[in-house]
């Protein structure tokens, strides 16, 4: 085999792996849509369950989804965009930011269930918050923190230098050139941060496991120190330990394909969002 | 003095910086602004200390030396609980290096394609797909798997037991390629063209130049890819949980079902009695989960830093 053959063969090779990649991707979303869309409707997503989830919708499972976003983003966002200032702006050489830098590297390799053992010892038991929304919420918060450090000190780091350097020569000092010239920015890389960091929290389902997700409720949680459903731990719970697996199945494709939409749907918008961005700051 | 100031302009900027008076609104901002930071290594040291305070008793009340050579996991045997980790630790390892050995050459060849090959406009369709794949909830992988990807098993190998290690090692694969992939890409793109260019001007042809010139060139990167994929691997929990029949036997069999790590915290939580010896146990096996981790990130880390190309 002479050499441009042989690279004739690689490349191919490579184009087939690429190829494999994608057919991945498209027989996944196949099938969870084809085997969703049956049982999929308005009244599946805004109905109790009913008779065990066996029947009904699966309204309180995407409310208690919709809920530990909304903890996540109280709690992620503001801890997660001032770390990420703090970061890129204020520390820069010293051993503190090595330190920082390290803890949010370490941080994000912590698996899943890891993150549950913690929000079981410190948020359900030693806060005193029991098996709750909340617990739940803040683990998956705590959990998310990482991706949304990255995320916007990617966005702070990419102003360049020149705009914060211009508005401290007018005379700003460090934080009003920072709110007033690199946040703004900073302000599209961010949001693709926030709703990446989101969407993760939402498909996130071992650590509701140990913090206090229920497995079929009538109703909606009350208070933040109620139980929950939530949708990533129904499928898990409808797929392995419903009372009958077969005759539940249309219903454990349509909640699949609820959660499959929900995180995509954000995905794309964080996609089409970050490519309009570079668009249009291109410095 | 000088000499050293001239070098590192940062630090002398900094230098500069911290004599100039700040304002008291300013202290107040960068104060918060630091203790928002600290809650990243606050959360980091109670992730340790948690564990840590959690799996403490379990020293007292089994035998550790047991723990980590028992080949037999029964923590709900009513008189003789057995609390070997082996059989957790093996199932770990199977689906993590099954899946690695599937996802590599695939994640490499993607890479090769992704940053040498592909035409922008593929690559501008194929970019976004992975990081589609990359979000797509480990819940779904785990159901795909239980349900669909099972039965092409049974259909092909027809396995000892429907759901398998090789089940929960493909779908691993699927999740750990994303990963690879972006890592790896990024350290490609790091190689500058002037090297590609001189080597094909010395008559080398394209898939030479990858081989011997941008290869090597990335091989840090590239690395650094495969440990995190790795990493993720083993800290999966929804999909092998989902996947792979979760029976916590020791055997070396792809074929047969396992429980991982991971796995086996997961679904005990769900009956364990609360401050039992089996409660402090699992906290054991998540603090060697954290620790096996946290290494596997250093290594990561290091070699990044140890073989850096700069150019």
């Amino acid at each position: 085999m002479d050499r441009k053959h042989r690279e004739l063969v690689y490349f191919s090779l490579f184009r087939v792996c690429a190829g494999i990649v994608v057919l991945a991707l498209l027989v996944l979303i196949g099938y969870i849509l084809t085997g969703g869309l049956e049982r999929l409707s308005l009244e599946f997503l805004t109905e109790m369950p009913r008779r065990a989830n066996t029947q009904g919708g699966i309204f309180p499972a995407i409310v208690g989804t919709f809920y530990l976003m909304l903890i996540v983003m109280a709690v992620t966002v503001p801890i997660g965009i001032m770390s990420a200032i703090y970061l890129v702006e204020y520390e820069q050489s010293s051993w503190m930011g090595r330190v920082f830098k390290l803890a949010v590297y370490n941080l994000a390799g912590v698996p899943s269930i890891v993150y549950g053992l913690l929000g079981l010892g410190i948020f359900v038991v030693y806060l005193g918050f029991g098996f709750s929304l909340i617990s739940a919420g803040l683990t998956l918060s705590i959990m998310a923190l990482p991706l949304m450090i990255s995320a916007s000190q990617e966005a702070i780091s990419a102003v360049p230098k020149s705009v914060r350097e211009a508005s401290l020569a007018l005379g700003a000092t460090k934080w009003q050139t920072i709110w007033h010239h690199v946040l703004p920015y900073a302000l599209p890389g961010i949001f693709t941060g926030i709703i990446l960091s989101v969407s993760r929290a939402a498909g996130e389902t071992a650590p509701l496991m140990l913090t206090g997700v229920a497995m079929s409720l009538s109703r909606l949680p009350d208070s933040f120190f109620d139980s929950f459903m939530a949708l990533p731990y129904h499928i898990y719970y409808m797929a392995t330990q419903s009372s009958d697996l077969i005759a539940t199945r249309p219903i454990q494709y349509a909640s699949a394909l609820v959660l499959l939409l929900l995180v995509l749907g954000m995905n794309l918008v964080a996609i089409v969002m970050r490519k309009r961005y570079r668009e249009k700051f291109k410095w | 003095m000088v000499e050293l100031a001239f070098k590192s302009p940062e630090k002398a900027g900094r230098r500069v910086r911290k004599n100039t008076h700040l304002s008291p609104r300013e202290k107040v901002i960068q104060l918060a602004l630091t203790m928002a930071t600290w809650t990243s290594v606050l959360a980091l040291g109670a992730v340790f200390g948690e564990l840590l305070l959690g799996a403490l008793p379990a020293f007292y009340s089994i035998d550790i030396i047991d723990f980590f050579t028992g080949t037999v996991w029964n923590p709900s045997h009513p008189m003789y609980p057995l609390y070997g980790v082996l059989p957790l630790f093996v199932g770990t390892l199977m689906v993590s290096f099954g899946a690695a050995l599937i996802a590599i050459p695939i994640g490499l060849g993607c890479t090769i394609w992704l940053a040498e090959l592909a035409h922008p406009r593929l690559k501008a369709v194929f970019k976004p797909a992975i990081e589609v794949l990359a979000g797509i909830p480990s819940v779904i992988f785990g159901f795909f798997a239980l349900v669909i990807l099972s039965e092409w098993i049974s259909v092909v190998f027809d396995p000892v037991t429907k759901l398998n290690a090789l089940n929960g090692a493909i779908m691993l694969a699927v999740m750990m390629i994303p990963i690879m992939v972006t890592v790896a890409e990024d350290a490609m793109n790091a190689v500058p063209n002037s090297l590609r260019e001189a080597s094909l001007a010395l008559g080398a042809t394209r898939w030479e130049s990858i081989r011997h010139v941008v290869l090597p060139a990335s091989i840090s990167g590239i690395v650094a890819a495969i440990v995190l994929g790795f990493g993720r691997a083993v800290g999966e929990t929804m999909t092998v949980l989902m996947a792979t029949g979760n029976a916590p036997m020791l055997h070396f069999d792809l074929l047969r079902s396992v429980q991982t790590m991971t796995a086996a915290i997961a679904i005990d939580f769900g009956e364990v009695e609360f401050y039992s010896e089996h409660y402090h146990v699992l906290f054991l096996v998540g603090l060697v989960l954290f620790i096996i981790t946290f290494v596997i990130n250093f290594i990561a880390d290091w070699v990044t830093r140890r073989y850096r190309e700069e150019y």
